[in-house]
């Protein structure tokens, strides 16, 4: 995987007395007095030896908090995941036997679980790709010389400010399937009432809806502060060359933010795939609909989890989540990179 | 000239610190319990439980030093993810903790993490049945009865009058009179007749009729007979054909169904005595709303609460007080005035207060008696084991497929919930 290049990753050590680091170089000038020479010799060996050793350690330290606290909060609880999905594990009653890889093949035999992917998949497909591209035509907008610039910066990330469940909640409400607002719209123009909730592709329309009004202004900003990074003589030089606007923006502007592209796309992956607060208030009860219209894996497992109190098939539920986001964010940074290089 | 050096000590120095800032930050929370301080107590309850701020903050009056905090959760659903999850964890919950009688069972597996209520002097508050269902296999009471849920039927007069049927509270009883059959014939005189639905959904029907089952999905030792239990199977099949022509088709408690319980959708609906609450609170302008002293296939009981003492919190005995208080009959009697709470404490049946009650939104129906008439017709107390929670839930869900949905036939809902309580 290549580093994004935004020059940001930390200066590399060099290791090895071959490149001494600046400041032990007046070190050695400054603390040498010229009496005792033998024990001044050894403390500059000393000396020497720290501050190769400051350069060589030092900036792994000043980084440690960061993987120190990595390693609690994230690296632990998910190698304690493993350890509970070979287990029999109760919420309340806590660890029981060791069972293998059983619950993993519950899971992978029960029709649920391939339900629940579907659908994580569905939503995520639904969100991700409108979300992207109206970000990057809003991006693309923003990007030109309009009047009140910060107001329509700020005003595209106001969604975003509001927080899920309130847009959930009110966007469950519209979607009703008998007396919400959006069916009654419909009414009016003739189009038979849409079941929101009943029929599954169109409640993860629904989901997905909520989701991009959340986060295509964000997205959109992310993307026009790279697009601002791109040099105007590029452009300028396209204009001289009887490039258009859309020629530009496909053969500047896209290839140009591959990085930052590549950075949008896996964060949405791995947030789509866990969307979870959208799915738990679309309905009442909040476990994906009767017959699992609009249950997600995170939905899934917390109904393994929580619902049945099962936690050694959710901790199993949630090893499998992590590998499909590992595979899907793989397969994601393959398949940006090659749009980049051909357009 | 030591410069470098030293910048290195006080680098792992100050990471060091900032760790331990980290480290302590998780540990300093652990509070001690300040014997005769000020002490704060929670009380976490759901849907209404007609805990008033009034009455809260008179037992603050009564009981100087002590804070009381209500949360309440949206559905006995949330309140028992949440009860379960913050049990197993040994932290989180309230002092006092609402537990509904539906997954009471499965809670009294783990009766130990619960604070022992026993009581000599609240031995007979409660009516038998009540305390004997919150007393664990050590003998130990480990809850306290809030509410039980005698059901009644509520009916909208407006629309009664429009269909040609009986407005008045007794005729619309001696006319429902009888058993379920005879609920779904008179419904289905309504439909024909105003082209509407006559109850809400089949959902909360069937929680009407399956709550007249002793053993419905578990035998008494605990095995599961829920997939291969005829009765449960023929009152499945019963409401969802009942239901084709007679329900709205709303979920229960979703949106659709708050709305038709304002709009007119349904003229009828079963009525526990919490349901009140719920109807008047949720549709506060329609003036149509009634209760009629009748229920199908007699009597029977939806719901009811505990409060429950979890053993891991620091004011065990100040929150064992005022479990203790708020399920005394005079606080009850409080409750059910505000949320139509029915009590289960034996004192409150014979005080003239609650006899007398009436409600000025269901047309000043004096729901005191009816609930009292109602409770007294139960005859049944299900029996709800460790599995009566997760099967019944999968059970709605198969009703709603076929009700709500309409995206599965009868037959082939009923296969998936098989398979649905064989996963479990």
């Amino acid at each position: 995987m290549t580093t994004t290049d935004t020059g940001r990753s930390a200066p590399r050590p060099e290791t090895g007395p071959s490149a001494p680091a600046t400041d032990s170089a007046p070190d050695t000038g400054l603390s040498a007095p010229i009496t005792k020479k033998e024990r001044s010799v050894r403390r500059i060996a000393i000396s020497q030896k720290l501050s190769r050793w400051d350069v060589e350690v030092s900036p792994y330290l000043y980084i440690s908090p960061f993987f120190i606290l990595f390693a609690i909060t994230g690296l632990f609880p998910l190698l304690y995941t493993a350890w509970v999905s070979v287990h029999e594990w109760n919420l309340i009653g806590g660890q029981g036997d060791f069972v293998g890889f059983d619950n993993f093949a519950f899971v992978l035999s029960n029709p649920p679980f391939w339900i629940a992917l579907r659908n994580t998949f569905s939503i995520f497909l639904i969100s991700a790709v409108p979300q992207i591209a109206l970000a990057l035509f809003i991006a693309a907008v923003l990007d030109r010389n309009i009047r009140a610039k910060t107001f329509w910066r700020m005003g595209v990330l106001l969604p975003y400010v509001v927080a899920p469940v309130a847009v959930t909640l009110i966007f469950s409400n519209m979607f009703g399937d008998q007396y919400g607002l959006i069916n009654n719209l419909l009414g009016q123009i003739g189009i038979a009432p849409v079941g929101w909730h009943s029929d599954a592709l169109a409640s993860h329309f629904a989901i997905a809806t909520m989701v991009n009004f959340r986060w295509t202004g964000y997205t959109a900003l992310i993307l026009l502060a790279a697009m601002q990074a791109i040099p105007r003589d590029y452009y300028e030089a396209a204009m001289i060359d009887g490039a258009g606007m859309v020629r530009q923006f496909f053969s500047i502007t896209i290839p140009q933010l591959r990085p930052t592209l590549i950075f949008v796309i896996v964060t949405s992956t791995i947030g789509g795939l866990q969307i979870f607060d959208e799915p738990r208030l679309y309905d009442q009860t909040g476990q994906g609909g009767a017959s699992s219209q609009w249950m997600t894996i995170t939905i899934y497992l917390y109904n393994l989890g929580w619902g049945q109190l099962n936690f050694g098939r959710a901790a199993a539920v949630a090893w499998l989540l992590f590998l499909i986001i590992i595979i899907v964010g793989l397969l994601n940074v393959a398949i940006t990179r090659s749009i980049a290089k051909a357009s | 000239m030591n410069l470098s050096r030293r910048s290195t000590a006080a680098a792992a120095l100050a990471g060091a610190a900032a760790f331990a800032l980290i480290a302590s930050g998780c540990s300093s929370s652990t509070e001690t319990p300040e014997a005769g301080g000020d002490i704060t107590l929670t009380v976490a309850t759901f849907n209404d439980f007609g805990y008033t701020d009034e009455m809260l903050a008179q037992y603050e009056a009564e009981n100087p030093g002590v804070t009381i905090v209500h949360n309440r959760a949206a559905t006995s659903n949330d309140a028992r993810d949440n009860f379960f999850t913050k049990l197993g964890a040994g932290s989180g919950l309230a002092d006092v903790e609402a537990v509904e009688i539906d997954w009471f069972a499965e809670m009294l597996q783990y009766s130990d993490k619960l604070a022992d209520l026993s009581d000599p002097e609240l031995a007979d508050r409660w009516v038998q049945w009540k305390t004997d269902a919150a007393t664990d296999a050590d003998g130990r009471l480990v809850a306290y009865g809030t509410d039980i849920g005698p059901e009644a039927v509520c009916y909208r007069s407006d629309l009664f009058a429009a269909a040609g049927l009986p407005t008045d509270r007794e005729e619309v009883a001696s006319l429902l009179e009888g058993d379920w059959d005879r609920y779904f014939e008179i419904g289905q005189e309504y439909v024909d007749a105003s082209g509407a639905a006559w109850f809400d959904s089949a959902g909360a029907t069937y929680q009407g009729m399956i709550n007249q089952v002793e053993f419905a999905y578990e035998e008494a030792d605990g095995t599961v007979i829920a997939t291969e239990n005829p009765e449960v199977e023929a009152i499945y099949t019963d409401v969802l054909n009942a239901s084709s022509t007679l329900s709205a088709h709303l979920g229960q408690w979703s949106d659709d169904w708050f709305a038709g319980l304002a709009n007119g959708a349904f003229a009828t609906m079963l009525c526990p005595g919490w349901m009140l609450g719920v109807i008047s609170g949720n549709a506060p302008d329609v003036t149509g709303w009634d209760v009629a002293n009748v229920f199908p296939g007699g009597g029977g009981n939806w719901g009811g609460s505990y409060l429950t003492v979890p053993a891991q919190g620091a004011n065990i005995e100040a929150a064992k007080k005022l479990a203790a208080w708020l399920t005394a009959p005079e606080q009850q009697m409080t409750a059910f005035a505000a949320a139509g709470t029915f009590p289960s404490q034996v004192e409150a049946y014979e005080s003239t207060e609650l006899q007398e009650a009436s409600n000025e939104y269901f047309n000043n129906a004096p729901v005191g008696q009816i609930l009292i008439d109602r409770s007294q017709a139960i005859e049944v107390a299900p029996f709800k084991s460790v599995k009566y929670f997760p099967i019944n839930d999968a059970l709605q869900r198969a009703l709603t497929r076929v009700d709500v949905d309409a995206s599965m036939s009868i037959e082939e809902s009923w296969e998936l919930f098989v398979a649905d309580v064989n996963a479990l």
